[in-house]
């Protein structure tokens, strides 16, 4: 009995707080909102709308917000009192009335999968959190409804570091049926920290598509006035409705500035940089277009056109395959590990050209024997390999690692989970490996700093 | 004209902001001052309006969004990085201002909070790239005396400085990032200030208090005053960024004059009538063919520019547009203000000013009959293009309905003659919403007693203890307190050099050179200090000491003891000097003077002024008349 107790005790949960802190709320009870005055044993007094508690704050602070609109923290020793003014409003996000709609637009539809672009402040703990959805996005935004007539559904509510194979699955499928019912283009709103990985899985999986399919994301949360939030989408927006090309693309801030957006292709793309709006760079290769000023300004030519009749849809990704980053004094364990773990591919994000310890090879050896695919990339990010130049690279070669040209590693990893699905055999492997599928590799190296457009 | 600010009931309430001078920014690691020795970078941004975690989208701010616009951003990577871009979070708050900040609290006897939360401010008129000002009240209550009064404190805020607006274009704004993220404190005081005069000694007041941190910045910019003016039956006016003090009583002066004369208004436009109905049931009528034959050249020009002249007749208005004693406050410009910042629209026309601006008698009686207006009403008019001067003419309907109604909450910007004029509304509450990026700070008991433990001492603590140590009028010492010069003082006095000219030579000398155009702050301190040293040891005389700081100035790199030889300002050996003392006295003595000390002087004086300290002459005459 007295357990029971203890716990219902430990359960009860006000706004966030915990413990003796929620008794007391709860004994007067206070929500989120209401007007309160707290008073000290010391005799201090507080007034303000009580607040949902700060995730990190101690437990035996409150969060008020005074008059002014300012909040503050009180510690609230034993022996305080809370007395309970007026019922307030809990906070809750107000909509705007979604703008009207013109159907003789290209149809484009938003998918929502969570992160930054569609997240604002949770008050319960303090941190951006995913919130909004995409009828919310274009009620903020409703310049997307001038270029396009839109639907707009949340598929997912996460942080794109939760993402998972399966779901990129979902994300292709449902693009797919998109795709079939005659979309006239497709906008994903992703998360940035791993939109890369997405942006490959569904260029393997949506090859040649008859419209474009744009990642987006935000580097600044949509609650805030600066948020990249609105360029990036409705660029992206334009892009899927009049872009001439069916490809998978990401698109986002080039710059500093809201006044231009790249156009990457999707197996070109890495994340490189933590916060800035111009995290997104094309790696080894030119992006595919700019937009700016409502205008979409082509570079690569030869892209599959829109309404192209060779689409096709290669669904499935295993999770048999890991990707390692080689560092100097490390041991080649990690392999035997993998291995008996089951995995049947590895990446590695080896040095310069393409290198590993040579203390590695032996290991390498027997996995490779054994009937493991095992892919080199390089740690440059820049570059191609080349495991010809120097003798560690050709033993390397000898003993079977496969050379991935100038793939980014995590389109490696991504392309070779797409792979384990389709091929059993390690020569098979090998072969799609090394084949070109969905722009993920060139023969040709280009210069890096090059000015794709002028002014 | 004198007015009776306490039977108007006038409350005045106080914001002062002063730049802090700590090593680094509020929210990351640049300089306070500025090198601008690193590369330029250059962006363009838009902001868009956020609601508050209360769901509100804040009037102040939505006056902003409807002005879409550009903002064009630029700084230099030596004093700004990617905090101050927006593209990097903010890094934790800079410890060492919320102690400056703690310190005023603890001086001002106000309550710190527990814990420190950092909001955001939202704030879109580009001035802070995020679109938001970071800010935390770091203390609450208090008071300050000002002469027989406790001034009540509100609170004591820190909070990051905006950017700095360079150039105004059309539909873009260019702002320098530089001043962006330096730390701010602000002082707030209830509104219970009930004159212009006093308002100027409570600023004063909270600003010495400030210094006495020793951490705050000077010079054009590092302080800003806001004003929360209300007299009885208004509502509240705030007057934003006041840097002169001395501006301050006639800025308040003119806005008790501007209220009392908007009340006046208000009741005479009900006596005769005039309702909200009646301003709405007018529309705006197209009279661009009214002055199609115009001799007026201004409304030539923008005709010729393709805009309209469109009009709005003000029913019962006749007369009540122009001033009623012509002065600068009157109910035309209260609209044109109004219409100027909501849509950019300038020059509002009203029927009390025309004929005129060369338009004519005729050109009045035709629009008067197109509006169907008669003697006793009023109308204005506006050019533009059709969308925009209909846009202004709304606002001049919303201006006069405001007025109907009695004052309105507003913000307005201070003017260089001591007037104002109308900024933007006023913001609510609802524009400030937590800052999530940067985690609650606790102050903890044990930090405040360190604090605490630290104060400095009081500005008036200082100057009393200074003035009755070297005996010192209070004025000399508070302008070596203003000046930041009690260090030097006291070197110079430990050097033997007597108190009142080394603290007139730091303050009124130096002033007036600096007056005279010399960059007296560029000759290194420890060059006054070997002039002095010589005067001492007797090389040279305290009176050279004007002519070697200008020297220095001039002469940048060169000595004391160089300036001092230059200037022919080197003390001749001491047996000359006796010689010629005696031979002087003898002279006088031989014509007849009964006191020969007076005229002896003289004669010494004219000849070695500058060389030998007139103290020592005096002494060294006494010796040899003996």
């Amino acid at each position: 009995m007295v357990l029971v107790v203890i716990l219902t005790m430990s359960e009860v949960e006000v706004a966030g707080y915990r413990g003796r802190l929620a008794e007391v709320l709860r004994r007067e009870n206070v929500e989120v909102g209401d007007e309160v005055e707290v008073i000290l044993p010391d005799g201090r007094r507080f007034a303000g709308r009580l607040m949902a508690k700060y995730e990190n704050s101690p437990p035996d602070f409150i969060s008020l917000k005074i008059r002014s609109g300012y909040n503050v923290g009180v510690h609230l020793p034993e022996g305080s009192r809370v007395i309970k003014l007026r019922e307030g409003t809990a906070p809750a996000f107000r909509r705007p009335p979604p703008p009207v709609q013109d159907p003789s637009l290209p149809h484009v539809t938003i998918i929502s999968t969570g992160g930054t672009i569609a997240s604002r402040i949770d008050y319960g703990t303090g941190a951006v959190k995913p919130a909004l959805s995409s009828e919310d996005l274009v009620s903020l935004i409703p310049e997307i409804t001038d270029v396009a007539h839109i639907n707009a559904e949340i598929l997912f509510s996460i942080f794109s570091e939760d993402m998972t194979p399966e779901m990129w699955d979902t994300i292709a499928a449902k693009v797919n049926g998109l795709i079939k019912n005659g979309v006239d283009g497709v906008v994903i709103t992703h998360g940035t920290d791993t939109m890369h990985y997405t942006a490959a899985a569904l260029s393997f999986v949506l090859q040649n598509p008859p419209v474009p399919v744009v990642l987006v994301g935000a580097q600044r949360s949509s609650d805030r006035p600066s948020s990249d939030a609105a360029t990036n989408l409705i660029a992206a927006v334009s892009i899927g409705a009049r872009a001439p090309f069916g490809e998978v693309v990401l698109s986002m801030h080039e710059g500093h500035g809201d006044d231009l957006i790249v156009v990457h292709r999707g197996t070109r793309v890495k994340k490189m940089h933590t916060s800035s709006r111009d995290a997104f760079r094309s790696v080894n290769s030119a992006p595919l277009a700019y937009y700016r000023g409502g205008e979409l300004i082509l570079v690569e030519r030869g892209l599959n056109p829109r309404g192209s009749d060779r689409y096709s849809f290669y669904p499935g990704f295993s999770d048999e395959a890991v990707l390692i980053k080689f560092f100097p004094p490390m041991k080649p364990d990690i392999l035997e590990h993998y291995a008996s773990k089951g995995v049947r591919g590895i990446i590695i994000e080896g040095t310069g050209l393409g290198h590993v310890s040579s203390s590695w090879i032996p290991t390498l050896r027997r996995i490779i024997r054994d009937g493991i695919f095992v892919g080199m990339t390089s740690q440059c990010v820049y570059g191609r390999v080349n495991m010809n130049v120097y003798s560690n690279g050709r033993r390397l070669l000898s003993i079977g690692v496969t050379p991935l040209d100038d793939m980014i590693s995590e389109v490696a990893l991504v392309k070779l989970m797409w792979v384990l699905r389709r091929a059993s055999e390690l020569d098979e492997v090998k072969g799609l490996m090394i084949r070109r599928i969905a722009g993920e590799m060139n023969d040709r190296s280009l210069p890096t700093r090059v000015s794709w457009i002028g002014d | 004209m004198g007015i009776d600010y306490r039977s108007l009931g006038l409350r005045v309430g106080l914001e002062v902001h002063r730049q802090l001078s700590t090593k680094s920014k509020l929210f990351c690691e640049c300089p306070v001052e500025p090198s601008g020795s690193g590369r330029e970078v250059t962006f363009v941004r838009e902001l868009r309006p956020a609601q508050s975690e209360l769901g509100e989208i804040d009037p102040a701010t939505l006056f902003e969004s409807q002005r879409a616009r550009k903002f064009v951003y630029k700084g230099n990577t030596s004093d700004i990085c990617l905090v101050e871009m927006d593209e990097e979070p903010p890094h934790p708050i800079n410890e060492e201002a919320v102690e400056v900040a703690l310190t005023v609290a603890l001086l001002l006897n106000s309550e710190p909070v527990d814990e420190l939360h950092v909001m955001r401010k939202v704030v879109i008129d580009g001035s802070n790239t995020s679109g938001f000002q970071r800010t935390c009240i770091v203390a609450t209550g208090g008071s300050i005396r000002v002469g027989d009064r406790d001034i009540p404190i509100q609170a004591i805020s820190l909070e990051e400085d905006s950017a700095r607006i360079v150039e105004t274009r059309a539909g873009e704004v260019v702002y320098d990032l530089q001043r962006l993220g330096i730390p701010l404190i602000e002082v707030s005081t209830a509104p219970e200030i009930s004159t212009p005069e006093e308002a100027m000694k409570v600023a004063k007041s909270i600003g010495d208090l400030m210094r006495a941190t020793g951490k705050v910045r000077r010079g054009i910019g590092s302080v800003r005053q806001d004003l929360n003016i209300s007299i009885v039956g208004n509502c509240l006016v705030e007057v934003k960024g006041v840097q002169e003090l001395e501006l301050m009583p006639s800025i308040i002066d003119y806005e008790v004059r501007r209220m009392s004369m908007m009340r006046e208004l208000s009741s005479l436009l009900r006596e005769r009538g005039v309702t909200k109905d009646a301003i709405i049931m007018n529309d705006p009528v197209d009279l661009t063919d009214a002055f199609s034959n115009t001799g007026s050249r201004l409304v030539k020009t923008r005709l010729l520019s393709g805009d309209r002249v469109v009009g709005l007749r003000l029913p019962h208005l006749a007369g009540l547009l122009k001033s009623p004693d012509g002065g600068p406050i009157r109910l035309g410009r209260e609209v044109a203000e109004y219409v100027r910042a909501w849509t950019g629209v300038e020059g509002v026309i009203h029927s009390d000013e025309v004929p005129g601006y060369g338009i004519s008698q005729r050109e009045v009686e035709e629009v008067r009959g197109l509006l169907n207006s008669s003697k006793d009403d009023a109308f204005v008019l506006v050019m533009g293009d059709a969308e925009r001067a209909r846009a202004a003419l709304q606002r001049v309907r919303e201006r006069l309905i405001g007025v109907i109604q009695g004052v309105i909450d507003e913000t307005r910007a201070p003017l260089q003659d001591g007037t104002t004029q109308y900024a933007r509304p006023r913001p609510s509450a609802a524009r400030l919403y937590p800052e999530t990026d940067i985690p609650p700070l606790v102050i903890s008991r044990e930090y405040l007693m360190g604090v605490r433990a630290r104060l400095p001492r009081r500005f008036e603590e200082v100057i009393e203890e200074l003035r009755s140590r070297y005996n010192l009028s209070g004025q000399l010492v508070a302008q070596l307190i203003d000046e930041d010069r009690v260090n030097e003082f006291e070197e110079l006095v430990k050097l033997g050099i007597a108190p009142s000219f080394a603290a007139s030579f730091l303050t009124e000398v130096l002033k007036e050179l600096k007056r005279d155009g010399l960059d007296v702050d560029s000759v290194p301190f420890d060059e006054f200090l070997d002039f002095f040293r010589m005067v001492v040891n007797g090389e040279t005389a305290k009176e050279a000491a004007r002519d070697v700081v200008a020297y220095l100035a001039r002469n940048r790199g060169s000595s004391a003891r160089e300036a001092v030889v230059k200037l022919g300002y080197r003390a001749p050996r001491i047996e000359e000097v006796i010689a010629v003392i005696d031979a002087l006295i003898d002279e006088y003595s031989r014509s007849g003077h009964r006191d020969v000390t007076g005229p002896v002087m003289g004669e010494l004086m004219k000849r070695y002024r500058g060389k030998v300290d007139g103290a020592v002459l005096s002494r060294l005459v006494r010796e040899r008349t003996k």
